[in-house]
């Protein structure tokens, strides 16, 4: 068996399938780096991601599955699961085995399947994600959210927030995997960095404007105004609402 | 801003307004440019969702509660002994402009009770749009209530800023409307309506010629009909939404359950129940008339004015027309396949895409997403019959009852349970 080790970007893992072609490697497996485990009788390779290898790959597979493709391909990676190396090495093999034939909408294929169920999956994160982003207005005029979505979607909502808010600066911050997006009026930027508090907590209020706390209370009030107590539902409200996001909505929790 | 005198005036003024049903967010595309504030896709989005499991879209307040008619159904009325308050319309616009740059929502739906006259109210819920459209260079989605008898400049102009025109009706019929608002007639309801809906049609001639025609309440007109303050049956609430649907080409019909909020000799108690179920058949029966081609008339007759609170309206069609089932899945028009119980609009068109390429069992259907438990009593494929001997039996809701559960089982039974 052949292990191909990359370094967890979409363009690594293109890397590596270029290389899987490239050395007609038999048996392959492409692991995260940080993933690798001891193997008996595998050959591990390490895959340096080189953008020109990487771009031959994506127009390929452009020509093959199309955007829609592509698409669930980046999807699926965002998602982090466990298996989907496998599976997109699968579709990739797929693809490049019928050239003559889209594969991507062949459903009796179970990586082709897997596929668009992942994509889904992250798809409805990013809408959810669009939905329950909560700015806060701090004292260096930044607007600040923090997010724990299930999945890594911060590059897929960074285009929505920057259609949306072109005329305030802007941060969004992901605090599972502690990086985050700023917009500076001009552009999208990636951002490490390490809070050492978090604005969630009592310490921070002070970073944010002095309305601030009183916008967050004018709208606690209006969503609990908003309520028909005669129609409460409150399996329907968690169904559509689920419990853990409650920790960064406004609405649901006591300032 | 005074925020404790905000805060007070939100509380009164969103309180008023949550009995308005729509809050949808979608259907208008407004591309932000020039560094402005706020892009709609076309896509609604709900921000969040109410303790009683509505979508919070839109921040949906009145202007004001202050109101010249005592409608018996509204808390807004005049005679009620409530807190009355209003906003100015920046105090209107600073709200909208800060809850959208906090992602709190996707824009404004702003109603208002009536003072003075009609103009004068008309006039100042659109220099609120006009205002944020202008001023602030808002994209956002901007709802706006069209006020019975308002004059055709204003709601010209209300057209050209708002994203949505709606007016209420709020009784299925006049006869109800005489009843409990005395003062509103429903002639004064329909003439901005009919405005609104000549100024769009026009709108899309112009944008054919010019394309940079400004746009006209790209969302559409909507309006909304209280279930249960009056005695109307389903069949009548059934087919004025079908009329307005036919001649004023409404985006939608929300239907509302009466809420009891007034102790009136006129209206149900004040201990009745919310008709929950109720409203829920008659939006399912408005999908019918909207997506799945049926009539009015085909959901309800004269005999049977109300629907079956135990099934939905599709199935209840289907028990009522056994004969014109088994349906074969293979070579059934679409139409056809869209009247069974259990397949949707969407599975409809995967059967009529999948079917041209095997012979479809039920597995396939399974997983094209049909609801099995219903349709397999009135479909067949090709050569298997296997549930279709209870098609012809007398019994069979009691059948597929038997064999469904709904969440709502508890609210069926009108009589009260002893314990």
């Amino acid at each position: 068996m052949n292990i191909l080790l990359y370094d967890h970007t979409f363009e690594g893992f293109l890397t590596a399938v270029f290389e899987a072609y490239e050395f007609k490697l038999k048996q392959v497996k492409i692991i995260k780096e940080a993933l690798q485990t001891e193997q008996l009788f595998a050959q591990t390779r390490k895959v340096f991601t080189q953008a020109p290898k990487a771009e031959r790959v994506y127009q390929k597979l452009k020509s093959l599955i199309g955007d829609l493709g592509l698409h669930r391909m980046l999807y699926t990676f965002l998602s982090e699961y466990e298996d989907i190396e496998t599976h997109l090495w699968a579709v990739v093999q797929y693809a490049l085995s019928n050239p003559n034939r889209n594969i991507i909408q062949d459903f009796s294929h179970p990586s082709v399947l897997k596929l668009s169920q992942y994509a889904q999956m992250v798809h409805r994160e990013k809408h959810r994600m669009e939905a329950f982003v909560r700015f806060r207005l701090t004292l260096d005029g930044i607007y600040y959210a923090e997010i724990e979505p299930d999945f890594n979607v911060l590059p897929v909502i960074a285009k929505h927030f920057k259609d949306r808010y072109q005329d305030q600066k802007w941060m969004i911050f992901d605090q599972k995997r502690t990086y985050g997006i700023y917009y500076n009026l001009h552009k999208v930027e990636l951002v490490e960095m390490k809070f050492a508090n978090h604005l969630n907590k009592q310490e921070g209020l002070e970073m944010l404007v002095k309305d601030e706390k009183l916008y967050q209370h004018l709208w606690q009030t209006y969503f609990k105004k908003t309520t028909i107590q005669a129609r409460k539902n409150s399996r329907l409200h968690i169904q559509h609402v689920p419990r853990r996001y409650w920790k960064y909505l406004t609405e649901k929790f006591v300032v | 801003m005074n925020f404790d005198r905000i805060t007070e005036k939100l509380e009164i003024l969103a309180d008023a307004a949550k009995y308005d049903v729509s809050c949808s967010s979608s259907g208008a595309k407004r591309n932000n440019q020039n560094k402005g504030l706020g892009n709609s896709t076309g896509m609604g989005i709900c921000h969040s969702y109410t303790e009683d499991g509505r979508c919070v879209s839109l921040l949906k307040i009145l202007l004001t509660n202050h109101c010249i008619y005592d409608c018996a159904y509204c808390v807004t009325r005049k005679s009620n002994d409530i807190k009355r308050a209003a906003f100015t319309v920046q105090e209107v616009v600073d709200l909208t402009i800060n809850f959208y740059r906090r992602n709190y929502i996707e824009g404004l739906f702003l109603s208002s009770g009536i003072f003075k006259d009609a103009d004068f109210t008309m006039e100042r819920l659109v220099l609120v749009a006009k205002k944020l459209r202008l001023e602030e260079n808002f994209n956002g989605y901007i709802h706006l209530k069209s006020i019975p008898g308002a004059s055709d400049e204003l709601m010209k102009e209300a057209g050209l800023y708002a994203d949505r025109l709606s007016i209420n009706l709020e009784l299925p019929t006049e006869k109800g409307l005489k009843l409990l608002a005395p003062d509103k007639n429903r002639e004064d309801m329909i003439k901005p309506m009919n405005y609104v809906k000549n100024e769009i049609i026009v709108f899309k001639e112009e944008k054919k010629l010019f394309r940079n025609t400004p746009k006209f309440a790209p969302a559409g007109q909507s309006t909304q009909l209280i279930v249960g303050a009056t005695q109307e049956n389903d069949l009548e609430i059934i087919q004025t939404a079908d009329s307005f649907y036919k001649n004023y080409q409404l985006k939608r019909v929300y239907y509302s359950g009466y809420v009891p909020i007034a102790d009136d000799a006129r209206l149900p108690s004040l201990q009745s129940k919310v008709p929950m179920v109720r409203e829920n058949r008659l939006y399912q029966a408005d999908w019918l008339m909207r997506f799945y081609g049926f009539k009015a008339d085909e959901i309800l007759d004269p005999n049977l004015p109300f629907l079956d609170l135990d099934v939905d309206p599709k199935l209840s069609w289907a028990l009522r027309n056994q004969h014109v089932f088994p349906i074969d899945i293979q070579k059934a028009d679409f139409e056809m396949i869209l009247r069974v119980p259990g397949i949707g609009v969407k599975s409809a068109w995967k059967i009529i895409e999948a079917r041209r390429f095997s012979q479809l069992n039920e597995t396939h259907l399974k997983k094209l997403g049909v609801a099995l438990n219903r349709a397999k009593y009135f479909i067949s494929y090709g050569m298997h019959f296997g549930n279709l001997k209870f098609l012809n039996s007398s019994n069979l809701k009691q059948f597929i009852l038997g064999n469904t559960k709904s969440k709502y089982q508890d609210q069926y039974n009108a009589q009260l349970a002893l314990f």
